[in-house]
């Protein structure tokens, strides 16, 4: 029997409404402006069709774990390895550089 | 640049097609009864946006209404009721 | 290689919460994108900024203009980019649509599919309008959902669910309360909130 893919969920089962929101966080912004920006260039580096597909992509369990603008970078990452941005080595040794700084500036890894 | 095949009134069928990959239809119409309600114009295919591609020439891009009593079983409501959803030409089919 | 150390994002890295894996993430990817000349700390501040300057008072004020000038509501209602540009509103690319509630219909918008939202007009969505909840139940059932909300629509009024899946974005226009015949437009503009013009609440003097 043919089942909806996880992300197209009009009309399935859940539960109430938490009527709940949370200030934006500044980290959210600058994945907001670091998408728009992208794909405002001439011509896009990215489009969102793309990053929905990619959000798409990522399959029900990462889907449910990671928050709106978690699973925004996430695609946005994976596109833009896809079409050599940036290589996997150049953005993990980024990663490894920015983990180091923040930790010796005191910021907990959670 | 596609024509439109559709005009206001014109009663259409959602494609029964559940393909994966990159689709703006949602599963909850797929194969159900509703009515044009407006043409939008042409506009790139999504489908083809989504892997890099240019999604030209575009499709016609239409509103649909479906009454809600048409859509779910058991539905709790109004019997005027209703959804309204912007589907690309290529998913609609035309019906008597 | 060396990562430029010191770029002046919109805010610098003074931030000291607690960090997660996608929040570094996000950094590098900024930092890269910069650093390979994909965009700029000035691009991305203008956005930032530009995100900020989103809110809901925006939309209220289109709202109360065109309960209070059907000339204008009729422009709104063929196209609120246009009808915003000219009172010098800029909503951007992404056509928006206006529909409008009536005492024959009560409209409410969602994004099944990813949460496509009127952000131009009104700002950021809220958590629950992007939660699996809202996007599944809202086309299923909207009398119950509006119920959540504590909206109560009679059963003679049609209720219908816009469900934005393409690349065009809705707005509620909600019903002007009764009582209002001699205010001004700022004073009505504050009865429009944003749960108004996403249709799960109305516009009401209370």
């Amino acid at each position: 029997m043919v089942k909806p893919r996880h992300h197209d969920m009009g009309g399935s089962k859940a539960g109430a409404i938490e009527i709940v929101e949370h200030n934006y966080e500044m980290w959210e912004k600058r994945v907001d402006a670091i998408i728009k920006a992208l794909s405002s260039e001439n011509p896009p580096l990215l489009s969102t069709d793309e990053l929905r597909r990619g959000i798409e992509e990522l399959g029900p369990g990462i889907y449910d774990d990671l928050n709106y603008y978690e699973r925004w970078i996430t695609s946005a990452t994976n596109i833009l390895l896809e079409k050599g941005c940036f290589t996997v080595k150049e953005l993990g040794e980024t990663m490894s550089v920015i983990q180091k700084r923040w930790l010796k500036n005191g910021r907990k890894l959670k | 640049m596609n024509k439109a095949k559709y005009v206001k009134g014109d009663k259409i069928k959602i494609s029964s097609l559940f393909p994966p990959g990159h689709v703006r239809t949602p599963f909850f119409i797929r194969g159900k009864n509703g009515i044009i309600d407006y043409f939008w114009g042409t506009y790139p295919n999504p489908e083809e946006l989504a892997y890099g591609r240019e999604g030209v020439p575009g499709h016609p891009l239409y509103k649909v209404k479906f009454k809600q009593f048409d859509l779910w079983e058991n539905y709790e409501g109004s019997p005027q009721d209703s959804l309204s959803i912007d589907i690309y030409e290529n998913w609609l089919e035309p019906i008597k | 290689m060396t990562v430029h150390n010191h770029i002046h994002p919109h805010q610098q890295d003074i931030e000291d919460t607690p960090f997660t894996e996608k929040m570094l993430l996000a950094q590098a990817v900024e930092e890269l994108i910069i650093k390979k000349g994909l965009t700029s700390p000035e691009k991305l501040r203008e956005q930032i900024e530009f995100l900020d300057s989103r809110e809901p008072a925006i939309g209220a004020r289109l709202v109360a203009q065109s309960w209070l000038d059907p000339v204008f509501k009729q422009e709104l209602l063929d196209s609120v980019n246009q009808a915003a540009h000219k009172i010098g509103i800029d909503t951007g690319e992404v056509p928006i649509q206006a529909v409008e509630n009536t005492d024959k219909i009560h409209n409410v918008i969602v994004c099944t599919l990813c949460s496509c939202y009127p952000r131009m007009l009104i700002g950021l969505p809220p958590d629950w309008y992007k939660s699996r909840e809202y996007r599944s139940r809202t086309v299923r059932e909207p009398r119950e959902v509006l119920k959540e909300f504590g909206t109560r629509i009679s059963d003679e009024i049609e209720i219908c669910v816009h469900d934005s899946t393409a690349d065009l974005r809705y707005i509620v226009l909600p019903l002007r309360p009764k009582g209002t015949r001699s205010w001004n437009i700022d004073r009505l503009a504050k009865l429009v909130t944003r749960d108004s013009m996403i249709g799960v609440s109305q516009a009401s003097i209370q």
